[in-house]
């Protein structure tokens, strides 16, 4: 089943955000904040009247030029930003509003039975999450809509709140679209990226392929990082090497162990014709793949990895696509973003 | 340097001290006029019976249409943005600048027998209902709207997204969460209602067992048994202290149960 899109025109503040959109899996909507990207979701879930346009989710159609199913109508799981739960109920009561006898079982999912008969005031944020994905998935959703999840929580619990998040959503089977600021989020949790910006969907795809050949400038700009995931084989001496899923070894001087994803900014790479004897721990040598030039800049990609460089070094290094090069990263360079359960 | 900091403190306690005194010693005053024994049998007297029945029954259905009509219009007021809305929000609070004679006048002028729209409520019942509605209702009416507005529209639309209608949803959120707000507009409308005086008189007149209500039943008594007075004003004394330590324990109890913020303004007149 997925969510489609078409066409759909939402008004903003100043302007109408257009867009058309396939979700299967998970889908993340980044971009700047005032894009539009909560209007989106709250679009697909009934709460903001569309322009035109067609919302459809498998067969059924939510909303076209004839179709209007109202909100409650719409099996949407919708987590709010702030995770809106309900103050004067208890936990059990929270998630039992969607549907009557199914709170002890949702509880237990999330691994929360023990806040059943808390308030919502007396929760961390990591908690409330909990109990607002515990309602929304109670409701036995078609779709799952996120707004911003991860925003509200601090730096530390946010960490452990994307793994686990991670986990649920890829054991549902239900076609979810997220909104963030951050790309590094989008990454982590989605299977594919899209970057909303001026009223558009500048592009949508798998972010290695945002980071490599990003469609504008504004695009290269936001999608930060090269996301290489793998596990740790070994660690020692503070730095842990981790084996990616092409069986190239990449060191990092963060802590990590299990299955991680590193994050390693284009503009902290280095390319070369020949091998660096320099402080850079990781080489990744190969065939250019690909060179986009935006601008006064170009993002090269070499194996799994995409540099960006001035385009004057190109013209400097004569690059051409297929040519051998060298590109280089300190460890020091790279984060681990996402760790999964050992 | 000393007495510099002494007479500031000294005059601010003495103006406190006036102030309360000021506040205090009327009520005071109708309580010890007489014994408490006195006070009782004075309220088995005829016309203060029957002015407790009138007040409480007209008091009631006066509060009852305030509740079923005000809480519609506040929660309109509170969720919708239309034009004309700040023009109805002042409409709303006129009762509240408009001297009681005044509105006792307007409400002739409406619905008198020469009035806008020609009725026979004037000098009934269901005039004195008329006129404490009129007076009372922006105390209701106003707290609602406040309350209904710190009602967080994310938690309307989690429960819509719940599959909860547009009814449930008012039921089962808003309401509960605007309880206490809704509740504490009430007893201030209640307490305002129960001591109309200028536009009940003008609008129902005065008839024993009519529409003679505790302060006009005062008002009568005053120059012919004043005791029955005093005993009457003892009573409606006892009724608004009972309001106020209500709406103070409801206020209390609701700043723990809710995270909303709620302000309204007390200010009774007439």
């Amino acid at each position: 089943m997925a969510l489609v899109l078409d066409n759909v025109a939402v008004p903003l503040r100043a302007f109408d955000l257009r867009l058309s959109l396939e979700v299967e899996g998970t889908v993340a909507l980044v971009g700047p904040s005032g894009a539009g990207k909560t209007t989106v979701l709250r679009a697909v879930a009934g709460l903001v009247r569309p322009r035109s346009g067609t919302i459809a989710v498998g067969d059924e159609t939510w909303f076209d030029c004839r179709t209007d199913v109202p909100v409650e109508e719409r099996a949407a799981g919708f987590l709010f930003q702030d995770y809106a739960l309900f103050p004067h109920m208890t936990v059990k009561k929270n998630v039992e509003y969607a549907r009557k006898g199914a709170g002890d079982d949702y509880l237990e999912r999330l691994r929360i039975r023990h806040l059943a008969d808390a308030r919502p005031r007396e929760l961390s944020g990591g908690e409330r999450q909990r109990v607002a994905l515990a309602r929304s998935l109670a409701r036995d959703p078609k779709v799952l809509l996120l707004d911003e999840p991860l925003s509200a929580l601090d730096a530390h619990t946010k960490a452990s709140v994307r793994r686990e998040l991670r986990e649920l959503l890829a054991g549902l089977d239900v076609p979810t679209l997220f909104v963030t600021h951050d790309f590094e989020d989008a990454a982590a949790l989605a299977d594919r990226v899209g970057v909303l910006a001026d009223g558009t969907l500048r592009q949508v795809g798998p972010t290695a392929e945002l980071v490599s050949r990003p469609a504008d400038p504004f695009v290269a700009s936001f999608t930060g990082a090269n996301l290489l995931r793998g596990h740790v084989a070994a660690a020692g001496n503070g730095v842990a090497r981790v084996r990616l899923e092409d069986g190239l070894i990449v060191s990092t001087a963060e802590p990590a162990q299990g299955e991680v994803v590193l994050a390693i900014y284009p503009w902290d790479i280095t390319i070369g014709p020949d091998p660096p004897h320099d402080s850079a721990l990781n080489v990744v040598s190969g065939p250019v793949r690909t060179i986009a030039e935006l601008g006064n800049r170009a993002r090269v990609g070499i194996g799994p990895v995409t540099a960006e460089i001035t385009t004057e070094s190109v013209r400097r290094l004569g690059l051409q696509p297929g040519d051998m090069v060298h590109a280089a990263f300190k460890a020091t360079a790279t984060r681990v973003v996402a760790t999964s359960t050992p | 340097m000393r007495l510099g900091r002494i007479v500031p403190a000294v005059l601010v306690g003495l103006a406190a001290a006036v102030s309360l005194a000021f506040l205090l010693l009327p009520v005071l005053g109708i309580f010890v006029h007489t014994t408490p024994r006195h006070l009782l049998s004075q309220l088995g007297n005829p016309v203060a019976k029957d002015a407790l029945v009138v007040s409480l029954k007209t008091s009631a259905l006066a509060q009852l249409a305030i509740v079923l009509l005000g809480t519609p219009t506040a929660y309109l007021l509170a969720t919708r943005r239309f034009p004309g809305r700040s023009f109805a929000i002042t409409l709303v609070e006129l009762p509240l600048v408009l001297p009681p004679a005044v509105a006792g006048i307007g409400l002739f002028t409406a619905f008198g027998h020469m009035g806008l729209i020609s009725t026979n409520v004037p000098f009934t019942q269901t005039a004195v209902v008329v006129a404490v509605a009129f007076v009372s209702s922006p105390l209701y009416v106003r707290p609602a709207i406040a309350a209904f507005e710190a009602v967080d529209p994310d938690l309307v639309a989690a429960s819509r997204t719940l599959g909860a209608g547009p009814v449930r949803t008012f039921g089962r959120v808003v309401l509960p969460l605007a309880r206490a707000g809704l509740a504490a507009g009430l007893a201030l409308s209640f307490a305002r209602g129960l001591g109309e005086f200028g536009a009940t008189i003008m609008f129902a007149g005065s008839l024993q067992g009519v529409t003679q209500t505790l302060p006009l039943a005062i008002y009568a008594e005053f120059n012919q048994n004043f005791d029955a007075a005093v005993a009457m004003s003892a009573l409606l004394v006892l009724v608004s202290v009972a309001l106020l330590v209500s709406l103070r324990l409801l206020l209390s109890w609701r700043s723990s149960s809710t995270t909303s913020p709620f302000r309204f303004g007390l200010s009774t007149s007439g």
